[in-house]
């Protein structure tokens, strides 16, 4: 593969604590994204993977540190806020309408995007109609690019599992966001389905030059489709690197592995 | 009327220049080309190819679904006297070598990454491969391969060279004689490598004229194309007789969509081997069983009228009034949305071909007036050799001769054609043509058959495969393996079928399970199974297809020729015969020899009398890795049946 062309710190977390009463979820956390790059977040179950994307995209609210984005610092992100930035996430245990069809789902992640107010748009006059055939078309385009058209108007509840999964991220893309983020994309996935995601993943990011957080478990999928990777164990960062600086750090080898005390 | 497809292509653009010629659905919208942009842009790359240096009778590879674009190219390569050879897409990167080396291919058309890819893959080993283009650029704009472009460059370049050689493409296309070659379709082949089918514009064009007229076809039929433009059956459906007569092709959205774009085109005219409609019939009756009970009756005691009423109406027949007031209530209520379900609400003609049919499942469109029938043809024949007329359709034979076909059965039994849509010759080899093609132009069709009292051809089996019990209670009984294979197929149950029989004492065989159909049937018995090969091997699985084989065996004992060829004992293979592991040809038909190689143990312990044998099998996967599957199969005794005369 030719280099893409990487640019720079997009999103940079520093010194992140969260706790839960006396659980200590997140330990003084450290990393920036840059733009354009895959970036994985690895580490053992209870590492703190989901809640360091939690703390991003502001489900949770971090008691020390900031978390800049595009030159802006916060020290706690709003939900809202984020989302209308730019940065737009899928949920590891899916976030869809289980009843409503794949193309509902996907337009609910048009919705920042519609201007038209409540009113035009029920009665469907002019400037929305205008509107919505607009982010029909753009939904379309989701469609085409996560070769979903035979599902276009299935209930959501009805689809196995990783097209459910396919849909989430496809939600998530609507919202053309700049910065991806993706709770485990491939849990629970067979190998087959597991390569389509990889693949998507990496169109998105090629394609479309999203910058890409990802949590994932499946350390093969993880080396290969990463630039760099954050490793977390008991909500303490043990590394930060290439993946081949990962694969070779000695803590993270001891955390995965084990080693004798 | 001689002419070629290309010149074909201006006359339709010259008389109805904004009548639509293909719809392809993109986006969800079906996007229309009509036949004078269409012929702008055949011109365009026929421009393009041969500022690239594809001259006349050079060949040039197109790979790929049905698009637009390819078939574009198919008729830009004809204009430039250049002749396409459509290639399966399905096919793994090393059986497209010996096609693209034997025919010294410096061209091709890729419709998107996954044919690139094996394109690229082969380049090695075809190293006079020098132009690739790619219709859809998805993944590959980091590919940097020499002589790797997109169809977009080619028709740019096009219309430059276009703008400075006036009327070039239009002057290429003059040139063009029905004579000359047209196109190359490699046949499967169930030995050895595949031999190119040469087909003239004429042959080509003939044939689809002909089958045009027995049909009575105009521009005004709607067509989906949705087969391999690989196999000859869809490039005569979708290509020679759409240019023949003028009407629209529609490309479906992916392969996953079909059934979906089927009911929103309502196709006029339609063709798709029995397996499809197989596939739809076992969806709608799978549906059905899940409706409430009510609607299951209703639909039950109208099935019963139809099949009872609907075969006569469609053979025009005459129909009492009751009946006829019963069939007009059940078309109200169940076959009308049945028919609008299926997407065949306005088909006038359709036509299965490829394998036999099974008995049931012809009625059953017919009933529903889907007017369904059966045509005789292979790639060798440019498809039309026997066409069933509208009110002679039956499940057992495959039609009449058409205009221009002459039939005689040879001494051995075998067919023998003789009609203006023969194969010119096979490519690059003589010794092929000749063994098939007689000095005064009679075809062996290496199928055995007859033609019965009404004139219609009956089939029995490929000539090769029809063998002779030998030694046991039957010695010396004809033995007819597909036959045999296909009455077991006609049960949804069972998907493909291997019979051995030939030199042998008794007739066994290898079975399939049909894993949608069987999986449903376990799940409504509350039947636990962890995926195929578990499911294959299930006691009660065997006893469904015990049943199966002992009512074909109860069938076969009533038919005097082949009665001994009961199948007296079976087993149930653990894994899908796969064309990927060459156990099937490419237009799936079962390669009997090479299964029987490869799995040898099991045809020894079907033979030797064992229960349950041990074996391993190496499969391919899609992407090219290899694996191992293992299993215990269990084998079973069916009960055979004493031939009965049938009573004069």
């Amino acid at each position: 593969m030719t280099a893409k062309k990487i640019g720079d710190v997009i999103l940079d977390v520093r010194n992140i604590s969260l706790s839960f009463g006396g659980v200590q979820a997140l330990t003084d956390i450290s990393f920036d994204v840059r733009e354009h790059e895959v970036r994985a977040i690895i580490g053992p179950n209870g590492a703190g993977k989901s809640s360091m994307l939690n703390c991003i995209n502001g489900v949770y609210t971090p008691q020390q540190g900031t978390i800049s984005f595009k030159g802006q610092t916060f020290s706690h992100m709003d939900s809202h806020q984020v989302a209308s930035m730019g940065i737009a996430r899928t949920f590891q245990n899916l976030a869809l309408f289980k009843g409503m069809s794949v193309i509902d789902n996907l337009m609910t992640g048009r919705n920042l995007r519609i201007r038209s107010n409540l009113l035009l748009q029920a009665l469907r006059i002019g400037p929305a109609e205008r509107e919505e055939i607009r982010h029909r078309e753009f939904v379309e385009h989701i469609i085409d690019f996560l070769e979903i058209q035979a599902h276009r108007k299935t209930a959501v509840g009805q689809l196995p599992y990783g097209l459910q999964k396919r849909v989430d991220l496809g939600r998530a893309l609507a919202m053309e966001p700049q910065v991806l983020l993706l709770d485990e994309p491939m849990a629970g996935m067979n190998l087959e389905e597991k390569q389509d995601m990889s693949r998507f993943v990496l169109d998105i990011n090629d394609e479309f030059g999203t910058t890409v957080v990802l949590i994932e478990h499946d350390m093969g999928v993880v080396m290969d489709i990463s630039d760099r990777v954050v490793v977390l164990d008991y909500g303490k960062k043990i590394g930060d690197g290439t993946p081949e600086e990962v694969r070779n750090n000695p803590a993270v080898i001891s955390a995965y592995l084990g080693t004798t005390h | 009327m001689q002419t070629t497809f290309p010149k074909l292509l201006l006359q339709h653009a010259a008389e109805r220049p904004d009548a639509a010629a293909m719809r392809e659905k993109e986006y969800g919208i079906w996007q229309t080309l009509s036949w004078s942009a269409l012929a702008a842009m055949v011109e365009a790359l026929a421009c393009g190819l041969h500022q690239a240096g594809l001259r006349r009778n050079e060949h040039m590879v197109v790979v790929g679904a049905n698009r637009p674009r390819l078939y574009a190219t198919m008729l830009a390569a004809q204009s430039l006297g250049a002749v396409p050879i459509p290639l399966y897409q399905d096919a793994a990167a090393a059986e497209c070598v010996f096609p693209i080396n034997n025919a010294d291919v410096r061209f091709a058309f890729a419709e998107d990454q996954e044919q690139v890819d094996k394109l690229l893959e082969i380049r090695e080993r075809c190293p006079q491969l020098e132009h690739i283009y790619f219709d859809d650029p998805r993944g590959l704009r980091k590919y940097d391969a020499i002589g790797l472009a997109s169809i977009d460059e080619l028709l740019a370049a096009g219309k430059a060279f276009a703008a400075l050689h006036d009327g070039f493409a239009r002057a290429e296309i003059a040139q063009g004689q029905p004579g000359d070659e047209a196109a190359m379709f490699f046949t499967s082949g169930t030995t050895g490598n595949p031999k190119g089918v040469v087909h003239t514009h004429n042959s080509l064009l003939n044939r689809a004229q002909a089958g045009a007229r027995f049909d009575g076809l105009t521009h005004a039929e709607e067509v989906l194309a949705y087969m391999p433009p690989a196999w000859i059956g869809q490039n005569i459906f979708s290509y020679a007789q759409w240019l023949a007569c003028g009407y629209v092709v529609n490309c479906p959205e992916s392969a996953a969509t079909v059934n979906i774009d089927l009911k929103e085109i309502g196709p006029t005219y339609y063709f798709a081997p029995p397996r499809v409609f197989e596939g739809l019939l076992t969806s709608v009756m799978i549906r059905m069983e899940d409706a409430s009970a009510i609607k299951r009756k209703i639909f039950h005691a109208c099935m019963a009228v139809a099949q009872r009423v609907g075969p006569a109406r469609m053979n025009g027949q005459p129909v009492g009034l009751v009946d006829r007031l019963l069939y007009r209530l059940g078309d109200w209520i169940v076959y009308g949305p049945l028919r609008n379900n299926l997407g065949m609400s306005r088909v006038r003609v359709a036509y299965t071909a490829g394998e036999a049919i099974g008995p049931d499942l012809f009625t059953f469109y017919r009933s529903i007036g889907v007017n369904l029938k059966q045509l005789y043809g292979s790639t060798e024949t440019a498809v039309f050799v026997c066409l069933q007329p509208d009110s002679e359709a039956r499940a057992d034979t495959v039609g009449v001769p058409i205009e221009g076909v002459e039939i005689k059965v040879a001494d051995n039994g075998e067919i023998l054609v003789r009609s203006p849509g023969l194969l010119k010759a096979y490519y690059k080899d003589p010794e092929a043509t000749a063994e098939v093609l007689s000095a005064d132009g009679w075809y062996r069709t290496s199928d055995a058959g007859f033609l019965d009292a009404q004139g219609h051809l009956k089939i029995i089996d490929r000539v090769k495969d029809v063998g002779r019990i030998a030694g046991g209670a039957n010695d010396g009984a004809m033995f007819a393996p597909k036959y045999v294979e296909n009455k077991l197929k006609f049960f949804p149950f069972i998907k493909e079928v291997v019979a051995y029989g030939d030199g042998r004492d008794r007739v066994c065989v290898m079975v399939n399970i049909d894993v949608e159909a069987v999986g449903n049937w376990a799940e409504r018995r509350n039947l636990p199974y962890a995926g195929y090969t578990d499911l294959a091997q299930k006691p009660e699985v065997y006893q469904l297809i015990q049943d199966c084989v002992e009512k074909v065996n109860a069938d076969l004992s009533r038919d005097q020729l082949l009665a001994g060829s009961q199948v007296s004992r079976f087993l149930v293979l653990h894994k899908e015969l796969d064309a990927d592991d060459g156990e099937l040809t490419r237009t799936n038909k079962v390669r009997r020899g090479f299964i029987a190689e490869k799995y040898q143990p099991l045809v020894e312990a079907l033979y030797a009398g064992k229960t349950a044998q041990y074996i391993e099998t190496a499969v391919k996967f899609e992407d090219g890795r290899s694996g191992q599957v293992s299993a215990t199969l269990k084998i079973s005794d069916a009960k055979t049946f004493v031939p009965v005369k049938a009573a004069a």
